[in-house]
């Protein structure tokens, strides 16, 4: 099979970096699946889990936003944050999760509140979902 | 001569004093493998995004950006100016803020000109005394900044110049060379234009890549110009780190080393006294001895 080489980096130092058969990410168009050999692409991502596939295996991270960028080898995502399921701290994203459904039902909607409360929703649900199915 | 009893004292807490330099020597020179560290790893990502940015400024003619391109006329310019929470790291506050006046009072004839931007305690205390316009500060940044400790001051700083309230951005911080010299540099953030010029050094090059922009050149292109602007604040904010700790570092060493000869000139002229002490005693008795003969 073959194999491109996938790295995920913030600012806070790299997440992931090795060989994966593909990498599936979340963009605002609707999901995409990259296999080696895709054509040079950059693409913004929203909130959501990057999934890198190799051997049977499937590796989820919690990304928050950025972009990936696609080259002939290689692929990189690039994220303000990216946890790996084992770095996320579940009751810290179940708090997070509370908050900002309090903070949704609370707020109007044209309020600038409820844009954030909602993308912190979005994150809390992300890191859930990928702390929950490993 | 001060007498015995008072040199002793001096040495012991000369002494003392060398006990903490040295360990503050040695703290500063971990925590400035953790700011080195910290640093690296943070390089790719600043670096992958100045790829990107650099393709997509120079693949479409179209594809051009408010943040990219000289303003007309500056009306305001705003400082980033990276300083310390503490003291004790020898001139790397003041040689930083000597610097920072000397280009604002060059530039600027009115406090209506210009806009600070302040990290650190030491920056801040010294605007306020000066009753300079500082219109974001931020003080007890970790030792191990983390990008979230400082995502809202960048933000908000990105944010002032597309609203136009600033006109052009500097940011003035350390650079580190090494652990025993670190720079005044003063860098220019906003607009972007260095982005033009590594465009068209690109363009020379044969090895650039023809993407596919999802959803489009503009929009990701909007997207991203913040984000890079932002990460350039905090990768100076973590070459500033660095260069705190090896400032504070050499200047721990060399009050160690100072420490080291006071104690050494001390413990000469202690036994000095004591060796006076003694032969004016000797000479006390042979003289009470030779006056009962």
């Amino acid at each position: 099979m073959n194999t491109i080489e996938a790295n995920v980096v913030t600012p806070d130092g790299s997440v992931f970096n090795g060989q994966v058969e593909m990498v599936s990410v979340k963009t605002p168009e609707g999901g995409l699946g990259i296999l080696p050999g895709h054509l040079p692409l950059v693409s913004l991502l929203t909130i959501g889990p990057v999934r890198l596939k190799s051997a049977g295996n499937i590796q989820p991270v919690a990304v928050s936003g950025g972009f990936v960028e696609v080259r002939k080898d290689e692929v990189n995502v690039l994220a303000e944050s990216a946890e790996l399921p084992s770095d996320i701290d579940i009751t810290r994203a179940r708090a997070a999760k509370e908050r900002a459904e309090r903070r949704l039902a609370e707020a109007k909607k044209e309020n600038l509140d409820f844009a954030r409360a909602e993308l912190a929703l979005k994150r809390a649900v992300n890191r859930l979902e990928v702390a929950e199915n490993k | 001569m001060s007498s015995l009893k008072e040199i002793k004292t001096r040495i012991g807490s000369t002494k003392k004093t060398k006990q903490i330099t040295k360990a503050m020597e040695m703290v500063s020179a971990a925590k400035l493998n953790k700011a080195q560290a910290n640093a690296e790893a943070f390089q790719p990502y600043t670096d992958k995004i100045r790829e990107v940015v650099t393709s997509i400024a120079m693949g479409s003619e179209t594809a051009s950006h408010p943040m990219l391109e000289d303003r007309e006329e500056v009306r305001r310019t705003g400082y980033i100016v990276i300083t310390s929470d503490r003291g004790l790291c020898g001139a790397y506050n003041s040689g930083l803020l000597r610097e920072t006046m000397k280009r604002i009072n060059e530039r600027h004839s009115s406090p209506d000109e210009y806009g600070l931007i302040v990290m650190g305690r030491v920056g801040m205390e010294f605007f306020q005394k000066r009753d300079m316009p500082v219109m974001q500060e931020i003080t007890a940044v970790p030792d191990q900044p983390e990008y979230n400790d400082i995502k809202k001051l960048a933000s908000t700083t990105v944010k002032m110049f597309e609203d136009e309230i600033f006109d052009e951005v500097y940011i003035h911080y350390n650079h580190f060379i090494s652990a025993i010299s670190q720079r005044v540099t003063e860098t220019k953030l906003l607009p972007l234009t260095a982005v033009q010029g590594d465009a068209e050094a690109a363009e020379e090059s044969p090895e650039t890549l023809d993407y596919i922009y999802e959803p489009s050149a503009d929009v990701i292109l909007e997207q991203l110009l913040p984000h890079y602007a932002e990460s350039l604040i905090f990768g100076a904010l973590l070459d500033g780190k660095a260069s705190e700790f090896g400032a504070r570092m050499s200047a721990m060493r060399s009050a160690t080393d100072n420490a080291d000869s006071m104690i050494d000139d001390l413990t000469l002229s202690y036994n000095r006294a004591r060796q006076a002490e003694i032969t004016q005693e000797i000479n006390e008795i042979v003289g009470g001895a030779k006056a009962q003969q």
